[in-house]
């Protein structure tokens, strides 16, 4: 880039200008609308992702120091030691190697579902015309504002009567399906495939499931991975009905941590080392797919 | 797409009376592939959409019919169900200073949680909005918290806002201020609810104003730029009144998620009950304690549908709000 810039710079005989200087000054259109910022706006931002990651430390620095440190008075501003005897005690002290199972398994088939079935039912609102679509739509959306409260004591009663509460299958049958992958899939597809490809396709004698097969499902693949991605992580994250439904010897990762602070004496190196563990994951999740997650969001806001 | 549409077109000449397209002039008699095509086409999309309702309605509006059944009856939690008491439940429920309470505090939590949010995020999406070098490293570095769950960022606020040796007290006494009871005064534990929430979700906010900010033209800003407005004057005449939709989007969809809240506070101290005095009880906790201490399930029930009249409520003021915000929006131009 720097090559095409020194061109015209040295051409105008601005040599002695800085590099800086002169992209600002072709970039700009009228009324400076593209030019680079200052100092003072990376700064800003420094200190806001500074505060958005220090929680994140803190939880990681107390976790690394001994409990009588940590009761007693603040720990320094460097990670102690005491790390991976801290991390050895949660183990102990709650069963995380099952929770990490369960909440793995749990989020997996959920976010997989829930994907598979909305990108099916989004394609046919989006793009199949059929009697009674419209007002079909419209309650799907109308769905989405019940609260879970709603319907957790059912739930609870049937899952109880199926004897099913100490299983797994008691949270992952409730999150097969959700009203907003559904929504979210069809604003997707509405402009993702056109008309006429279907149409063509149709005329060449692809039968329906095979349109949805090889027409659809690749240019769902996009909307799919990121609706994927959030399902997990919303399905990760729940407290409320896993801590309803699963015994204290099954937990999810969430209710381990909740397990870890119980009782009247809080040790905060045990739980916080807990949650440095697990949070581990998703952070990992992040790396891998942050970008994702970051044009998901992005996406979703402009056809929300 | 306007390529496209021609050799879509000429394809469908191709394939002449003899396709399958059905909306073609109907032929004296079709062949038995034709057929099969055609009840394809119409059957097919019922077939997609079903898997979703089917399940829908077993674990999505037959539990919500099914609470209301519960919420008329006398149900215990170990014995199940018990006589019919008509509107007994909800009496009871509205009789009972601690609903009353634990409204107050869901909303008092919300609304500590909803507008600085707001706020701040419109502040962090104009500084994304700036032509940034590695753009998508900022943008990931605000989404960090939202990959932590609401269980940890309790656990983690817990700690920070300790009434003895926590973080922020140390703070507070190190410039020369008397600490605060955090888990004891009732606005205070609120305020540190509000702040987990707004921790986790405010980078998220940030990403769908920014989106949106992105979306305006940019030559509005240059025209404005030439009629001498600076950037401060820009982003208050030119973009957040073009933001308004989405901020509305983002209050409304906060508002579902904010009445709900349940992990953050049941999780701020170790019992769980929303503190000695429920002062930080919200009404998903309150809903939680019927349930599964009381042990009735029937007054839980009237609860959750408690809750669910409130969110259509708050729905319906939103609704009110935006619509006369709209007309003076107009009125206005």
């Amino acid at each position: 880039m720097s090559g095409t810039l020194t061109g015209p710079a040295l051409a105008a005989g601005d040599a002695t200008r800085p590099d800086g200087e002169t992209r600002r000054r072709r970039r700009s259109g009228a009324g400076g609308v593209n030019r680079r910022p200052g100092f003072l706006v990376y700064g800003l931002l420094l200190a806001v992702i500074l505060g958005s990651a220090f929680p994140l430390y803190w939880s990681f620095l107390i976790g690394s120091y001994d409990a009588t440190v940590v009761n007693k008075e603040l720990p320094p501003i460097w990670p102690g030691g005491h790390f991976f005897e801290n991390a050895a005690r949660v183990f102990d002290a709650v069963p995380f190697w099952v929770a990490l199972g369960n909440s793995m398994v749990i989020s997996t088939v959920v976010a997989c579902s829930v994907t598979f079935f909305s990108t099916l039912a989004g394609y046919a609102f989006a793009k199949l015309r059929f009697r009674g679509r419209t007002g079909a739509m419209v309650f799907i959306v109308a769905t989405m504002a019940v609260p879970v409260q709603l319907g957790v004591i059912p739930l609870f009663i049937v899952m109880s009567r199926l004897g099913l509460t100490d299983s797994v299958w008691s949270v992952i049958l409730p999150g097969l399906v959700n009203a907003f992958g559904v929504f979210f899939m069809r604003q997707y597809l509405v402009d993702a495939i056109p008309d006429e490809l279907i149409e063509a396709a149709r005329v060449d004698g692809c039968s329906m499931i095979r349109i949805f097969w090889h027409v659809a499902l690749p240019a769902a693949r996009p909307a799919a991975a990121i609706l994927w991605l959030f399902t997990f992580m919303a399905t990760w994250t729940d407290f409320f009905w896993p801590l309803i439904v699963l015994p204290a010897d099954k937990p999810t990762v969430q209710l381990a941590l909740q397990q870890l602070q119980s009782g009247y004496y809080v040790d905060y190196s045990l739980v916080l080392a807990g949650v440095t563990l697990a949070s581990l994951p998703l952070l990992l999740l992040f790396i891998l797919a942050g970008r994702q997650l970051v044009s998901g969001i992005m996406q979703g806001a402009v056809k929300g | 797409m306007s390529t496209a549409s021609p050799a879509t077109a000429g394809t469908r000449h191709e394939g002449g009376p003899g396709g399958s397209a059905p909306r073609k002039g109907e032929p004296d008699v079709l062949t038995l592939r034709q057929r099969l095509g055609r009840w394809d086409v119409k059957v097919s999309p019922y077939l997609y959409i079903s898997p979703f309702f089917l399940l829908f309605l077993v674990v999505g509006l037959g539990p919500l019919a099914f609470t209301a059944y519960v919420s008329v009856h006398e149900w215990d939690l170990l014995s199940g169900k018990g006589e019919f008491t008509g509107l007994e439940n909800y009496r009871d429920v509205l009789g009972d200073r601690y609903f009353w309470k634990a409204l107050q505090n869901t909303i008092s939590i919300f609304l500590l949680s909803s507008a600085p949010q707001v706020v701040l995020a419109l502040c962090i999406a104009a500084l994304l909005d700036a032509n940034l070098r590695g753009k998508t490293w900022w943008r990931m570095g605000v989404l960090i918290p939202f990959v932590v769950a609401p269980v940890a960022a309790a656990l983690i606020f817990g700690n920070l806002f300790g009434d003895r040796y926590g973080l922020i007290n140390e703070g507070l006494r190190a410039i020369g201020l008397e600490p605060i009871r955090w888990h004891v005064d009732r606005l205070a534990s609120h305020v540190a609810i509000a702040t987990m929430v707004n921790w986790r979700w405010t980078g998220y906010n940030a990403l769908i104003f920014l989106a949106a900010m992105q979306a305006i033209p940019r030559d509005v800003y240059e025209a404005a730029a030439i009629d001498g407005a600076g950037k401060i004057r820009q982003f208050f005449s030119v973009t957040l009144p073009m933001l308004r939709p989405t901020v509305i989007f983002v209050v409304v969809t906060s508002t579902i998620g904010g009445l709900q809240i349940f992990a953050e506070p049941r999780m701020f101290d170790a019992a769980g009950l929303g503190g000695a005095d429920r002062q930080y009880q919200t009404i998903t906790m309150y809903l939680w304690e019927l349930g599964w201490r009381v042990r009735n399930l029937g007054t839980a029930s009237a609860v959750a549908w408690l809750l669910f009249g409130l969110i259509v409520l708050v729905a319906l003021v939103n609704l009110l709000l935006i619509r006369r915000l709209g007309r003076e929006g107009g009125g206005a131009r």
